[in-house]
């Protein structure tokens, strides 16, 4: 009886890493998604934008021109002038600096420790889960604009109190979602083939789950982020910008839409297409990005 | 009137993958004649259900049918309009799917969706609810007239797949598709739906199209039988000609694989098919199974062998059928494992292990004063209905559910704690577990190197080049190439990723392995495989297996002893032979009857009626009682019966003196006297 070679001889598999085939899988079908790279292009003009800013902008942005204020759009001020005779043109620009650098780091903070917080409650379940969850409730029934002012009236305006009362917002909202995933994650074997092996709780949430569950956080981060441009802008047009001499689209609008009536609507007009952009350029990329993980 | 119920000739259908077609039926044709009842069987990935798609006109977008035809009822079905198709759907062909959970819509009430069947043919509203009763009382759902109010949910799993069946019977089909009807489901419900099935197309008439991976199942239910193989048709016949005789490589390999009744891990080795299936749509010239095939010569790979005919309406598409049962074994005859013989002292020791769930008010007793040991290097067969506690017997050991108070867990005479964490390392590495589904159980977003290297640092503080050297041997001993360390488990076929997963148990040199179904989600080829593996590592290492499993082979096949549990209590348990062999419990008895077989011999039949009862209410006295077939009176209802020792060795929890129980169990059971139930409104 001829003994033939072993049944278990593996299928040859090219040494090719499948992970890095399936990004950039994904990353072929974002390039080939219009809405990602339309979005894309104009996010690329606002970081442009807010980088040189002060390099591309025509005229200083912060330079007062008393006698020339509130003009209308012309050759000198293509986008006119405001009620202290700076160049619109020059502040919608320029303005893009504080809101690009603002919103991310609001995003960021609130999608690590949502990350985190919803790791924790996802994996341990139980009255941790339960408390917090409650807590989180609590918090996101008042509109984040309110929350915002609240801790602004408590601890006075700045940068700093605005990244971290929209981060700490966003970590509630984040954490739910985290915690959806890491529910259906810890029901799976490995987590069990873990605990076999008596790792630590934190391993196996950041070192096991955490990987598994990047999908939703990623499309969580670029959704949030265009809500934590929203939101900075909508504080700002309330009078809690963080620097009124600093250029800044909501403080902007927020300083002339009663000039509306008078008939000026360039100083109103111009910020508000650019929050819109940029608010849908990232629109544009989430979605983009949601789709390519449902796949 | 006498044209087949269905009839496939030369059936070529593509799919299109990335812009190219790729062929998942090669010129298939078959025909199922009225009345007649066939079976198509081949393992995952052969085209069967395919096959039955495009009878039903239902191939995804990205399927095509290039060319061929299919006759139903002598009607040309590809050049049916899509109002005809439905109107073929409706009254010609009908599909029962694997999953009847997701063939019932979970809204709407069942006898509901039944009665939709017939006021579609035209029935009005009374009389339409009137026949959809009718039909659950021809599919034996008890209480008809409950049933029809219920909702799919509030249905078990088989009772799911009887509505889903009448259903597909209300329009009166000339043929019935059943694809992998009770795939999900335990034996002994699926023997009650098989032979519902029988019974039913006794009355109607109806052809069926039989679609399994289960040899056996297609045996007991088919006249006919189809293997395919790769989308072609390699061998058709009798389904006992084909069984007894098969005269194609594959189904001689095939039958080769399954461990049946009286192969042992000591005697036999099983048998297994080299390679794996062709890639979906690759170029195949020659014959499609000649790159795994035995008796391959320089022909196979250049001419596609014809179907050669071989009498009595047997044909094989082999260019050497007649030398086909001949194939050469995979494997060396040498047996896989040895029996344990040591009967010394249990290395795992369990003593009124119990487990109650609370859930608002309501506790779940899963299981309840086990009392089990195993020796050193033995394997203990745990088996039983599904809900019955295997699992959280496996789980209670492992430490992963904490045991009740009171239970004492042992592991070489000393105490375990009742949680993992508490336990010492020693004790941790000592017991590990590989587990059903290795997609679960692989954490896909790691390399293999680091799933198994994880377990030897963790494990036995393995490091650096003493941790490489550790996992080429654990490769190695787990038939798993080097090469592959890098891979991820989505690059891996079911087989090699429960190779991983065993590797990754036995990383730590664990004295008890619990291997909880780990071949059931496998094709019965790669399980062949498994199975032999586990049985060769436990000769290696002289390993603890705690091996679950609902399929009564496999468990035969590895076991030296059986424990089986009913309703989390322990009912039976004693050496394999002993428990296989009367005098039984009656709920063993039950179980093994339930099996169909390979052989196809007729054996006595039991039928447990109705379902497992809730474990938050279980029955008074013997448990099993409701559903006895030898059923003794009101002791059964009053008095739980001790787990008696009857012979050496061979405990059973039953009333009936084991004498009795051997001279019942030697003839057929008598037709049980239902006594008046309520169950009706409680199942």
């Amino acid at each position: 009886m001829t003994v033939l070679e072993d049944p278990t001889a593996p299928i040859i598999i090219p040494t090719r890493d499948e992970a890095k085939i399936a990004r950039r899988e994904r990353i072929r079908l974002l390039m080939r998604s219009p809405a990602f790279v339309v979005g894309l292009i104009i996010l690329a003009f606002w970081i442009v934008c807010a980088i040189f800013g002060s390099l591309i902008a025509p005229q200083n942005a912060q330079a007062d021109d008393i006698l020339n204020k509130l003009a209308a759009p012309s050759g000198d001020h293509l986008f006119g002038t405001d009620r202290l005779g700076r160049d619109v043109l020059s502040r919608v620009i320029e303005g893009a600096r504080t809101i690009l650098i603002m919103a991310p780091l609001a995003t960021l903070l609130g999608t690590i420790v949502g990350t985190a917080i919803g790791l924790v409650t996802g994996y341990y379940r139980g009255a941790i889960d339960e408390v917090s969850m409650r807590v989180v409730d609590a918090l996101l029934s008042v509109p984040i604009i309110i929350t915002a002012l609240l801790a602004i009236a408590a601890v006075g305006t700045s940068r700093l109190t605005l990244i971290l009362v929209i981060g700490v917002v966003f970590a509630m909202i984040i954490a739910k979602t985290v915690r959806a995933a890491v529910l259906g994650e810890r029901e799976l074997d490995y987590v069990q083939a873990a605990r076999l092996r008596n790792e630590r709780s934190p391993y196996i949430m950041f070192v096991e789950i955490l990987p598994n569950v990047m999908g939703p956080i990623v499309v969580e981060f670029t959704v949030r982020l265009g809500y934590a441009i929203f939101t900075i802008a909508t504080l700002a047009f309330l009078g809690f910008g963080a620097d009124p001499s600093i250029p800044d689209w909501g403080t902007d609008i927020g300083e002339h839409y009663s000039f509306i009536s008078a008939g000026v609507w360039w100083a109103v007009l111009f910020p508000a297409i650019a929050i819109a952009t940029l608010i849908v350029a990232i629109n544009l990329i989430a979605d983009s990005i949601a789709q390519t993980f449902e796949r | 009137m006498n044209e087949p119920a269905i009839q496939l000739q030369d059936l070529e259908v593509v799919y299109r993958v990335r812009g190219v077609d790729r062929p998942v039926l090669r010129s298939l044709s078959l025909t199922v004649e009225k009345g007649e009842s066939y079976g198509l069987v081949g393992e995952s990935g052969c085209g069967k259900t395919t096959a039955a798609f495009t009878i039903m006109r239902y191939l995804p977008r990205n399927g095509r049918v290039v060319s061929g035809s299919i006759h139903a009822d002598g009607d040309d079905l590809l050049a049916m309009g899509e109002a005809e198709v439905r109107r073929l759907r409706a009254s010609t062909v009908s599909m029962v799917y694997q999953n009847p959970g997701a063939a019932l819509n979970p809204a709407i009430r069942v006898g509901d969706q039944i009665a939709e069947v017939f006021r579609l043919r035209g029935h009005d509203k009374g009389e339409s609810l009137d026949r959809a009763q009718e039909m659950l009382r021809k599919v034996q759902i008890s209480d008809p007239a409950g049933g029809m109010r219920r909702y799919p949910h509030q249905l078990s799993g088989g009772g799911q797949q009887r509505v889903v069946i009448a259903m597909a019977l209300a329009s009166d089909p000339t043929l019935l598709i059943l694809d992998e009807p009770t795939t999900g489901l335990d034996a002994t419900v699926e023997a009650e739906v098989l032979d519902l099935v029988a019974a039913l197309r006794q009355e109607f008439g109806t052809s069926v199209l039989f679609i399994s991976h289960n040899l056996a199942v297609i045996r007991k239910m088919c006249e006919r039988v189809g293997v395919l193989y790769a989308g072609r048709l390699v061998e058709e016949g009798e389904a006992e000609t084909v069984f007894t005789e098969p005269r194609h490589p594959y189904t001689v390999g095939l039958l080769r694989c399954i461990p049946r009744g009286g192969l042992r891990k000591d005697r036999d080795r099983l048998d297994t098919i080299p390679g794996y299936l062709p890639q979906l749509g690759a170029h195949l010239p020659g014959c499609v199974f000649a790159d795994r095939c035995g008796l391959v010569k320089e022909i196979c790979r250049t001419d596609e062998p014809p179907l050669h005919p071989l009498g009595n309406g047997h044909s094989s598409r082999c260019h050497f059928h007649d030398k086909a049962a001949a194939v050469p074994y995979t494997g060396s005859s040498i047996p896989a494992g040895a029996a344990a013989t040591a009967n010394g002292e249990g290395l795992v020791k369990l003593e009124n292990a119990s487990k109650t769930y609370s859930h608002e008010g309501s506790t779940v007793r899963a299981l309840v004063d086990v009392d089990l040991s195993i020796a050193a290097g033995e394997t203990l067969g745990l088996v039983g209905e599904s809900g019955c506690g295997k699992t959280t017997l496996a789980r209670v050991l492992l430490g992963l559910t904490p045991a009740d108070e009171g239970s004492i867990i042992e592991l070489d005479g000393r105490r375990l704690a009742a949680r993992i964490v508490k336990r010492d390392a020693a004790q941790v590495r000592a017991l590990q577990t590989v587990f059903q589904n290795p997609d679960s159980a692989l954490n896909r977003r790691f390399t293999v190197r680091r799933i198994i290297g994880r377990a030897l640092t963790k494990l036995v503080g393995a490091r650096g080049e003493q941790r490489e050297q550790r996992l080429r041997e654990i490769a190695s001993s787990v038939r798993f190439d080097e090469r592959l360390l890098s891979a991820r488990p989505v690059q891996l076929s079911g087989g090699l990723k429960q190779r991983v997963a065993i590797g990754r148990a036995f990383a730590g040199e664990p004295r008890v392995v619990v291997c909880d179904e780990p071949t059931s989600a496998l094709d019965v080829s790669v399980q062949a495989a498994i199975l032999n593996l586990l049985a060769d590592l436990q000769a290696e290492e002289g390993v603890t297996y705690l091996f679950i499993s609902h399929d009564l082979g496999v468990v035969r096949y590895l076991a030296d002893r059986i424990a089986v549990l009913y309703l989390g209590r322990l009912m039976e348990v004693g050496r394999a032979e002993a428990v296989f062999n009367p005098p039984h419990h009656p709920y063993t008895e039950a179980l093994l009857s339930a099996v169909p077989t390979l052989e196809g011999e007729e054996r006595p039949r039991i039928r447990l009626e109705g379902e497992i009862p809730s474990a938050s209410d279980p029955p008074s006295g013997c448990v099993f009682h409701t559903r006895c077939p030898r059923y003794l009176g009101a002791i059964c209802d009053e008095q739980e019966p001790p787990l008696a020792e009857v012979e050496r060795g061979h405990f059973i929890r039953c009333h009936i003196p084991v004498d009795e129980l051997r001279r019942i169990q030697a003839e057929p059971p008598p037709p049980r006297v239902l006594q008046p139930t309520e169950s009706n409104t409680t199942s």
